[in-house]
């Protein structure tokens, strides 16, 4: 599914440790507009599982998460509804 | 022909750097051979730990400011009181305020801390307190002060933000304060936090959640105020929940530096750098010390601190012609008060998991007295 999505805005957080993806996602989110696809790129795996949590209790929308194993990297792909 | 070795910003990184150098490199300034200036845009530098004490009246802002005269060697350092209004990486010039002239550099290290951006979140400046800056902290005082009833907020707004653990003091001790004023049962005091646990660091987290616990403090987590209405007295989150508040006490939104982004040093106005030679990314003889590096670690003095001593190792290499071998390990400390006479502390280097030790009066005693002998730390002593 994931090759198939083509975010609008990426979010290049690879590198830094938890809670950094999350919040560049939160202040990133903030400024855009509904329907907008955002690939947040992280290299800490608990912000593979923390960040869909979040998505879901700000009441937007997870697509994919995807493990790049051979480069140590997640692309996490969201949806923004409001 | 004379290394010229610039500063800009005269906090914690600013001070103990231009002190280190001016110690380590007093011969060659001495010979004519190095030049050490600091530039900063006031005359006095600001303790900007000894905010939270003043919300509770413990210290003033006069404890809390020194002239810089007093804690640079004004013999080996210029102390230059202006302004940089720009950064020329590709020619090595800042312009200045009040020069016209401006002032070349050889070599240029940045440690101009964070800036607060309450305009952020609408509402907030007129709806929420602070104790980020000296004149919030005042007029926090004041309203605790007054404060005898009701639900006191305090909401972590601005994450990364300076001294990461003073929220969860700032909770602590007002549990604590209002206990010794006799009007805990009247007060309601609930803590928020952008992510899914009450700090960003782990094991901070789990301590601060067991206290809260004990202390009858509410912990909201995955809370991002997005607006505050002044006039209902009410926070709005992103995540569509909303809380009554009496006393807002907020963590403001941080920024970096505007010249940071208009230099290309780093698109968030946080410089860019190798996070163990603090040498910026996007340019040559760059560095960054301090809250205006973007290092994987907390924005405190102490990183602040160990950082410039990095540098300064680093640049008294450099001007002798040696490659520079001295790193930064991402060392910092924190003494976290956890009450009005308790406190522990937390040490850890980059990628660490910090252990939180036991409170102890003896620990609260040893914050107090850090923060009286703070200045000798700005005049590169301890």
């Amino acid at each position: 599914m994931s090759e198939s999505i083509q975010p609008d805005v990426t979010v290049d957080s690879r590198g830094a440790t938890c809670p950094g993806p999350l919040m560049d996602l939160i202040g990133k989110v903030k400024k855009l507009e509904p329907g907008t696809v955002v690939e947040l790129l992280t290299t800490d795996s608990s912000s593979s599982h923390d960040v869909p949590e979040w998505v879901d209790k700000a009441g937007h929308e997870t697509l994919d998460v995807v493990e790049h194993e051979d480069e140590g990297y997640w692309s996490v792909f969201i949806e923004t509804t409001k | 022909m004379t290394e010229r070795i610039v500063i800009v910003g005269g906090g914690t990184g600013g001070t103990v750097l231009t002190n280190r150098l001016t110690d380590e490199l007093a011969h060659e300034i001495d010979a004519g051979d190095v030049e050490v200036t600091l530039v900063n845009d006031t005359p006095e530098q600001t303790y900007k730990p000894a905010f939270l004490y003043v919300a509770f009246g413990k210290k003033t802002m006069h404890e809390a400011r020194r002239p810089l005269s007093d804690l640079v060697d004004l013999r080996h350092a210029n102390l230059l009181v202006d302004r940089v209004t720009g950064i020329d990486t590709e020619s090595k010039h800042l312009t200045l305020a009040k020069d016209d002239g401006g002032l070349d550099y050889d070599h240029l290290v940045l440690a101009m801390g964070a800036n607060l951006d309450p305009d952020e979140v609408p509402g907030l400046k007129e709806g929420g307190h602070h104790f980020y800056g000296p004149n919030g902290a005042e007029k926090l005082r004041d309203a605790l002060a007054g404060f005898t009833e009701g639900h006191v907020v305090l909401s972590v707004i601005g994450v990364p933000h300076m001294c990461p653990a003073a929220p969860v003091e700032f909770v602590l001790m007002a549990d604590a304060w209002f206990r010794e004023r006799g009007i805990r049962d009247q007060v309601e005091i609930t803590y928020t936090y952008p992510i899914m646990r009450a700090h960003g660091i782990q094991s901070i987290a789990d301590w601060a959640t067991e206290l809260f616990d004990e202390r009858d403090i509410n912990l909201e987590t995955f809370f991002n105020a997005e607006e505050i209405d002044p006039e209902a007295n009410v926070v709005k989150t992103m995540e569509g929940t909303e809380l009554d508040y009496d006393l807002l006490v907020a963590i403001p939104p941080h920024t970096g530096s505007e010249l940071v982004s208009d230099a290309g040093l780093g698109d968030d106005g946080w410089v860019e750098v190798d996070k163990n030679t603090l040498e910026a990314k996007n340019a040559d003889d760059v560095y960054a010390i301090g809250d205006v590096a973007d290092l994987p670690t907390s924005k405190a003095g102490s990183v602040a601190h160990y950082a410039a001593g990095t540098v300064a190792a680093r640049l008294a290499s450099r001007v002798r012609g040696l490659v520079p071998t001295e790193t930064y390990d991402g060392k910092t400390i924190c003494f976290i008060e956890s009450g009005m006479d308790e406190a522990t502390f937390v040490e850890f280097g980059y990628g660490d998991e910090p252990v939180v030790r036991e409170p102890s009066q003896l620990l609260h005693w040893s914050k107090l007295a850090y923060n009286e002998s703070y200045w000798l730390t700005a005049r590169g002593l301890i």
